[in-house]
């Protein structure tokens, strides 16, 4: 369970282009259920996605994560708990060109320190599940769209996150291709994944999936 | 704890090198300049040092003391009369005048040094000759030499033998002579020599023989072995300084670049360097992967820079400085030098080179770590 | 002032060892004022962002500074024959009064940065930033002494004038220079000798008491300290003696020479070694009580415990090689 009370973020901070992108921010979302952000580019919603996902801390407010108050956490401690509780899917998958589609799964790992051999086993398990396991040692620049999004979803996977947060997921797929992910993220959630997502898209919001909408407008929630 | 952290260093170093390989391009310019920077010190350093030492292993033989007499503030030659009184100073065990001097061979462009040796005044018409001169002259045992004599007339002389000696300063431009050709040679006067050499048996009487031989003829200099060590040494240092600090220039060009290099971060390394910190990586962990990353550029570079350097001077004969080292006269003719490297040598280098870099390397690697995590997000 | 490569290059690594100080010190009056963790404005960001900066900033520099301890010794030495009277190291450091007081400051600073990085590591391993002031505090008082340290080194360069061949003068100048003094004092050895080997047996008991029963923090930290001090002593009363086998000769810096296999160079990292794990385990003592280091305290004071026990061990193993493989009996 995520919880956050009266969340505000500005950036420049006393300068002339100071902008508030977040204000009064007060919402709770559960574990093991979907939550879509929705809103116009300039909403506030990938600002929020990355108070929630650890990336970015407020500049007032509290955040809770399960018991525990994160707020004030300095950025070695957030970077730990990102890493082990979320997973990231970008909209532009965000994959390193020039290494290999397994060493670009693998890498989310690194900082823990694990052992290269199973590491190794668990990258490859989880691209064997995607259905892009020959393609391993591939560079990702060689990749289809669908292809990239699977190896991004398999990467996001690799610390076993509890939580999956994606970022406009679908605005680089075709209908075919977006219906798939919403398919994959089902079954992340059947496993008991809590999922955020951030999207405009109406295939995500009016998904199945999807438990509740959270719309966004000028930084703060309608 | 420990085995995690050994595992995590090596995560992080196949990952750095993966990187630095894709980015050859850019990385490869920097290296070149680094290798460079650290050749042209390194060959510096290597020379003077070896010049230093060749020259110690040539003075540990010399006499203790040398006395010299001057005219008007200049060496000139000194009258063999003045040997008796020397001998009879109480610790002086033996007193030989020398002859020697520069013959400058016009045909071959080169100074050589002519020194007589006593063994040599059986066999007038003959001379020995160092390895050095030798291979110059392109002469070998039994071939000719003809020396230009005061007079303009020609002395043909023989090469009885060709030696070689530890340290190539001394045999490349050495020529032992009879003492009969050498007067000849120069018109040298029968009654004067050169400098008188003098043996002592105890080191501790040293200053006082000299002392009194200076009151004996005050027109004399007498220097001591430890005085030309000294002042070989300060010069030798004084001059690879200078050379260093000229090099400087070079090194500040590079460290301009290395500063560009490292702040002008390609937006596709941001992009990267954003997608890490995102997906799970620390502020710390991305400043481990520059530290490795510069540490790999920088190993590199210095022993490039080190092998190339080694080979320049010692097997290449330094062709791009001589001159402004050796320099105790300008045409001199080639020789090859006794290789010396140690580590107090490669440790300077190390504080001319590497600190410096790597001081310019740590903002830059700073900011590129503190990208926010965020950033991919939000492009 | 000799332009002498290594001179040069102390030179230059002093200077931005200077540099990278005097910024990391702005940054720490910054924290000193501006400090709130409770904030996350973007002034606070920044400010945490800086404190990596900082520590990367003073990892680099004490690295240099460890060279750099051994770099100016050895200079030091490769510059005797300049001197009339220096047969080594000793004797080129006594050719004007900054030789001496700099080794001191390279050696004080060399600790002093690894204290601070030993609370650095602790205060990172803490969600609240508990150290934070103290150790910015102890920040700004060692920028000052790297300062003095630069200075030192600076005059003692400047101040260095071979005595050569001048065209005026022969050996009469040798005859008239006072020339240096050796420069070690000799110390009373066995009396020394005594009280080095109490201390360090003292030091490796109360070590390993502390490991098995967790107490007497306090007495091994100072005990540890009373070793290095006793170890710089010894290294100039006793110790050479034995390595060079020669009654007289006290110089701490010719056991860096190939000749003894390079000994020194084991023998100060691990009096050094010893040294800064020994008292970091009493700095860290006070800190045990916060709430947020209280898991993380011990087990940092226990592996610290540990690596100056092993570091005293070695020196203790080093030194105690060289008295008996040594053909010199002491008789005082």
């Amino acid at each position: 369970m995520i919880r956050l009370n009266e969340i505000r973020k500005v950036f420049n901070t006393g300068k002339p282009n100071e902008f508030v992108a977040l204000q009064g921010i007060n919402l709770t979302i559960e574990a093991h259920r979907a939550v879509a952000l929705t809103g116009p580019s300039g909403s506030g919603k990938t600002t929020l996605l990355s108070i929630l996902g650890c990336m970015a801390r407020p500049t007032a407010g509290r955040i809770l994560l399960g018991d525990r108050e994160i707020t004030s956490l300095p950025e070695r401690f957030l970077t730990e708990i990102r890493r082990s509780t979320f997973g990231f899917i970008f909209q532009q998958y965000n994959l390193i060109k020039g290494i290999s589609v397994l060493e670009n799964v693998m890498i989310p790992a690194y900082p823990t320190g694990e052992k290269h051999a199973s590491l190794k086993e668990r990258a490859t398990k989880l691209l064997n599940l995607f259905n892009v396991g020959s393609k391993a040692d591939s560079k990702p620049e060689w990749l289809s769209g669908g292809e990239a999004q699977r190896v991004a979803i398999a990467r996001a996977l690799i610390n076993n996150p509890s939580v999956i947060v994606a970022d406009e997921p679908t605005a680089h797929l075709d209908t075919r291709l977006s219906l798939e992910l919403m398919a994959i993220l089902k079954d992340l959630k059947e496993e008991g994944k809590t999922l955020l997502i951030a999207s405009h898209d109406p295939i995500v919001h009016s998904s199945e999936v999807v438990d509740r909408v959270v719309a966004m407008r000028d930084g703060q929630m309608q | 704890m420990t085995m995690s952290a050994f595992e995590k260093h090596r995560h992080v170093i196949d990952f750095t090198l993966s990187s630095l390989l894709r980015r050859k391009g850019k990385n490869f310019s920097l290296l070149a300049v680094y290798t460079f920077v650290i050749f042209l010190v390194a060959s510096v350093m290597f020379l003077t040092h070896s010049i230093k030492e060749d020259a110690y292993m040539v003075l540990t033989d010399a006499p203790e003391i040398t006395v010299q007499k001057l005219m008007a503030g200049r060496h000139d030659l000194i009258p063999l009369s003045y040997m008796e009184p020397i001998r009879e100073i109480r610790g002086v065990q033996s007193v030989e005048p020398r002859l020697w001097g520069y013959y400058f061979d016009g045909t071959n462009k080169a100074n050589y040094t002519l020194v007589v040796k006593k063994e040599m005044n059986n066999t007038p018409g003959a001379i020995s000759v160092g390895n050095g001169v030798a291979r110059n002259l392109l002469v070998k045992e039994n071939g000719i030499i003809p020396f230009k004599a005061y007079d303009g007339s020609y002395l043909f002389l023989k090469i009885k033998d060709v030696f070689s000696s530890e340290s190539e300063l001394v045999s490349s431009d050495l020529i032992l002579i009879s003492e009969q050709d050498f007067r000849k040679i120069f018109a040298f006067p029968p009654d004067v020599a050169t400098d008188l050499v003098l043996r002592v048996r105890n080191p501790r009487e040293l200053t006082t023989i000299a002392t009194k031989i200076n009151q004996m003829f005050p027109d004399t200099r007498p220097i001591l072995r430890e005085e030309i060590l000294r002042t070989y040494e300060a010069v030798f240092d004084w001059r690879g300084g200078l050379v260093i600090i000229i090099l400087w220039g070079a090194a500040l060009a590079f460290v301009i670049l290395a500063w560009d290099r490292a702040t002008g971060l390609s937006a596709e390394e941001k992009r990267e360097i954003g997608i890490l910190k995102a997906i799970g990586w620390e502020t710390s962990d991305v400043l481990l992967m520059k530290f490795w990353e510069g540490a790999v550029i920088s190993f590199s570079a210095f022993s490039f820079g080190l092998l190339l350097a080694y080979a320049h001077v010692y097997f290449a004969s330094f062709i791009l400085f001589e001159s402004t080292i050796k320099g105790w006269s300008i045409i001199y003719p080639q020789f090859r030098l006794t290789p010396f490297v140690s580590i107090y040598q490669i440790a300077t280098l190390f504080f001319l080179t590497v600190v410096p870099y790597t001081v310019t390397t740590i903002a830059p690697s700073w900011r590129a770590a503190t990208i926010d995590p965020d950033m991919v997000m939000r492009a | 002032m000799i332009f002498h490569g290594p001179i040069l290059g102390l030179l230059l690594g002093s200077l931005l060892v200077s540099f990278m100080l005097v910024y990391s010190a702005f940054y720490a009056v910054q924290i000193l004022l501006r400090w709130d963790m409770r904030s996350g404005s973007e002034i606070q960001l920044g400010l945490e962002r800086r404190t990596y900066l900082i520590s990367v900033l003073i990892t680099y520099a004490l690295g240099f500074q460890l060279l750099s301890l051994f770099l100016f010794i050895y200079t030091a030495d490769h510059l005797a024959p300049l001197f009339v009277g220096a047969m080594c190291a000793a004797g080129s450091l006594n050719v004007n009064p900054w030789g001496y007081p700099t080794i001191v400051l390279k050696i004080v600073n060399f600790i002093l940065g690894a204290v601070w990085l030993v609370i650095n590591f602790t205060d990172n391993r803490a969600w609240d930033y508990p150290l934070i002031r103290k150790k910015y505090a102890l920040l700004l008082c060692i920028a000052p002494l790297i300062l003095a340290e630069t200075i030192f080194q600076t005059a003692y360069s400047a101040g260095l004038h071979p005595n050569i061949i001048t065209s005026c003068c022969g050996t009469l100048f040798t005859a008239d220079a006072a020339g240096v003094t050796s420069g070690i004092i000799a110390l009373p050895p066995i009396p020394l000798a005594v009280t080095f080997y109490t201390l360090m047996g003292a030091t490796l008991i109360c070590g390993v008491y502390y490991r098995r029963a967790g107490k007497g923090v306090t007495l091994f930290s100072i005990l540890s300290s009373l070793t290095f001090l006793a170890s710089g002593v010894a290294l100039i009363s006793f110790i050479p003696l034995y390595f060079y086998e020669l009654p007289t000769h006290h110089c701490p810096f010719c056991l860096l020479h190939k000749e003894y296999l390079y000994v020194g160079y084991a023998l100060y990292l691990a009096f050094l070694g010893g040294v800064i794990s020994g008292l970091g385990v009493g700095i860290l003592k006070p800190f045990s009580g916060v709430e947020s280091l209280k898991g993380v305290v011990p087990g940092i004071q226990r592996r610290l415990a540990l690596a100056s026990l092993v570091s005293n061990g070695i020196s203790l193993l080093i030194v105690v090689y060289g008295v008996l493989s040594s053909n010199l009996i002491l008789l005082d």
